[in-house]
């Protein structure tokens, strides 16, 4: 009976065409406007690494005075330097890195290419695997190599293309800011979006081209990027000194199995303890061990204008929606004759009542395909906007899957009232009236 | 075929009742041709309704071919309305988009036909109404007789073994009228039973037994004439 429905319904659009017209027009636009806000939120929200993101954490510790203090409020977002290294020295989660931004001159060994500035990140040996970077020459470098300060580099894709015409370039010399490091591997392309392990600087896209060991950067005193927030009664000096009352590393950990989530937080509780006692930390113990997920939620990752902008796009979807029970409620009640001589002929309530819900069905699935031109047109008009996520709004599989499922619901619940009137005509009256 | 007893309908409302039908008494034997005629407003219609379960009464029993109507939900209902009942309306009330092919199509696909069948009966039923050669034309193309023998042809389709007609030369000027009258009478002589509502007292004598409603009572029942030898019914 579906293709028979199916059929009548095709032939209802062939007889009032303008308001069908009307009605796939309403919905497409509907569709796009929530469409292109969806895949926007979509992209900002998503998570961006789905197979570990319950298994990666972010460490937060409280090293300010006590002077402000309100027991629940929320610890620092970076640690200082002193907390990195000695939990990285204490390695009590099967993975850990701490890591901070950076950015310097390149100078090309060829004299074809000017000097250019690129962005660096500085991190330790677990980097790499905690966040699942691709190899395509080479790896990254051993724990052992931060131990030792060495002269080591990882290199994206891009600049190894730039530097190196994409060759094989593990053991070629890279020059930054005048100091030689060996480079020892080479990333294939690698996007994480929005950038969870440091939010301080760009969040989304990942435009670090060379990747130095921290202790390595330390030593060549390499200059530092992203937010430094220094607590001490004395101005300090040097912001990223052992000592520095200063956080702005990102520190985070893998932990794969939920006891050892429980007992990292004990002791990060301990830790904080310790240092208290010691007089380091002035407040009591206040530490934050959050996934992927919760931190970028923390973070407030989506703008606020993203999620208004959402909401008055499903709220135009519903006034859209509200136009198109009223017309489909005027096409379906015009026909009651027609329903009352189907009803004579053997057609249930039910049956009356499928047949216009598959024509409000094939009305979405309409609107649905002119709804996804005008999400294309919505995410093109995004990624003319100045702003930082514009490059990342492109419509996916998934949310073209979604545009279609969400406008044949929407017309479908639509329909239910419309469908249910027109099962509700009074067949005799109709007969009679004709 | 149809049996009806102390069936009542009354419409209510907030300020006032209204006895559509007040304790009808009526039994039509399988290939019965019975006209019930009456004055307007009397309750033919009503009567007309209930037998085809187009409307439910208020009081009494219906039974049509033995299965007692009282009580059944709208799926059954409609189920033995398309397996057992044919109408014929006096607007015709053919769908004005399909053509004739399609609108005979209508009841058999409620039933679940298969194409193959559903294309015998149609092309079986229209060739009997004399319309064969016109399958794909539209009701618009037709006079008002040829369109009221399409809507014969579609109460036929099914095989009922009751047709319902209301009023079915109403609109018809008489050379029609008796072309379809007689139409009604071939079937009915295949063994088809037919129940007709008219006005028309020359048309009502044409039946086999008349029924006469007034103010919602059965009031005037002739005995039934002796029945023609049935003719074989359609497949």
């Amino acid at each position: 009976m579906f293709n028979y429905y199916l059929e009548l319904a095709l032939r209802s659009f062939r007889r009032n065409r303008v308001l069908t017209a009307l009605m796939v027009l309403a919905i497409a636009l509907g569709i796009g406007a929530s469409m292109t806000t969806l895949t926007v939120f979509y992209v900002l929200s998503g998570d961006p690494i789905p197979h570990k993101s319950r298994q990666l954490f972010n460490v937060q510790l409280d090293p300010r005075p006590l002077a402000g203090f309100q027991p629940g409020a929320e610890p620092s977002d970076q640690l200082t330097r002193f907390d990195a290294e000695t939990l990285l020295r204490e390695a009590k989660a099967p993975r850990q890195a701490m890591m901070t931004g950076g950015s310097g001159a390149i100078q090309p060994n060829t004299t074809t290419l000017r000097p250019f500035i690129a962005q660096f990140r500085y991190t330790t040996a677990d980097f790499f695997s905690m966040f699942d970077a691709p190899f395509g020459f080479g790896q990254g470098w051993s724990a052992d190599d931060d131990g030792a300060r060495a002269r080591v580099a990882v290199i994206s894709k891009s600049l190894n293309d730039r530097l190196f015409a994409g060759a094989n370039s593990v053991g070629e010399t890279l020059r930054i800011d005048g100091n030689a490091l060996r480079v020892v591997g080479v990333l294939e392309d690698w996007t994480i979006s929005p950038r969870f392990y440091d939010l301080s600087t760009s969040r989304y896209g990942n435009r670090e081209e060379v990747f130095i060991p921290f202790a390595t950067a330390i030593d060549l005193k390499l200059s530092h990027q992203g937010s430094v927030s220094c607590h001490g009664r004395e101005v300090a000096n040097d912001t990223t000194a052992l000592n520095a009352p200063c956080t702005w590393i990102q520190y985070w950990v893998e932990l794969p199995a939920a006891a050892q989530v429980a007992d990292y937080r004990s002791y990060l509780d301990n830790y904080s303890s310790q240092q208290r006692a010691a007089g380091r930390y002035e407040r009591p113990p206040n530490t934050r061990l959050r996934d992927v997920m919760s931190w970028l939620d923390h973070k407030n990752i989506v703008p606020g204008d993203v999620r208004l902008q959402l909401w008055l796009a499903f709220g135009f979807l519903v006034v859209c929606l509200v136009n198109t029970v009223g017309l489909l409620l005027a096409k379906f009640l015009r026909r009651s004759g027609e329903i009352g001589v189907r009803r004579a002929l053997g057609a249930s309530r039910r049956a009356i009542f499928t047949q216009y819900l598959v024509e409000a069905g094939a009305i979405g699935l309409a609107g649905g395909l002119l709804g996804l031109g005008v999400s294309y047109v919505g995410l093109w008009m995004v990624r003319q906007q100045p702003v930082g996520y514009a490059g990342l709004a492109y419509l996916n599989l998934e949310m073209l899957l979604l545009t279609f499922v969400l406008a044949v619901l929407a017309s479908v619940l639509a329909g239910l009232l419309p469908a249910w009137r027109a099962s509700r005509v009074a067949p005799a009256i109709q007969l009679k009236s004709q | 075929m149809l049996d009806m007893r102390r069936v009542a309908k009354v419409y209510r409302t907030e300020l006032v009742e209204t006895h559509a039908l007040r304790s009808l008494d009526l039994h039509v034997a399988e290939g019965e041709f019975v006209a019930v005629t009456g004055p307007s407003g009397s309750g033919k219609t009503t009567f007309l309704n209930i037998a085809g379960l187009l409307e439910t009464f208020t009081e009494g029993e219906y039974r049509i071919d033995g299965v007692e109507v009282r009580g059944l939900g709208d799926d059954a209902r409609s189920k033995l309305r398309n397996e057992k009942i044919g109408f014929i309306f006096q607007g015709f009330n053919l769908i004005p988009d399909l053509n004739l092919f399609d609108n005979v199509d209508v009841p058999l696909r409620y039933r679940g036909m298969a194409a193959a069948e559903r294309r015998r009966r149609i092309e079986e039923s229209l060739s009997l109404v004399g319309l064969g050669s016109r399958m794909k034309h539209y009701p618009a193309e037709l006079s008002g007789g040829q369109q009221q023998r399409v809507a014969i042809a579609r109460a036929l389709a099914g095989s009922p073994r009751l047709l319902l007609a209301d009023e079915p030369t109403g609109n018809l000027d008489s050379q029609m009228a008796r072309s379809v009258l007689e139409l009604l009478e071939d079937i009915n002589a295949r063994g088809t039973t037919i129940v007709m509502v008219t006005h028309d007292p020359e048309l009502a004598a044409r039946a086999q037994r008349n029924v006469h409603i007034v103010d919602g009572v059965l009031t005037d029942v002739e005995r039934p004439r002796p029945m023609a030898e049935p003719a074989p019914a359609l497949a």
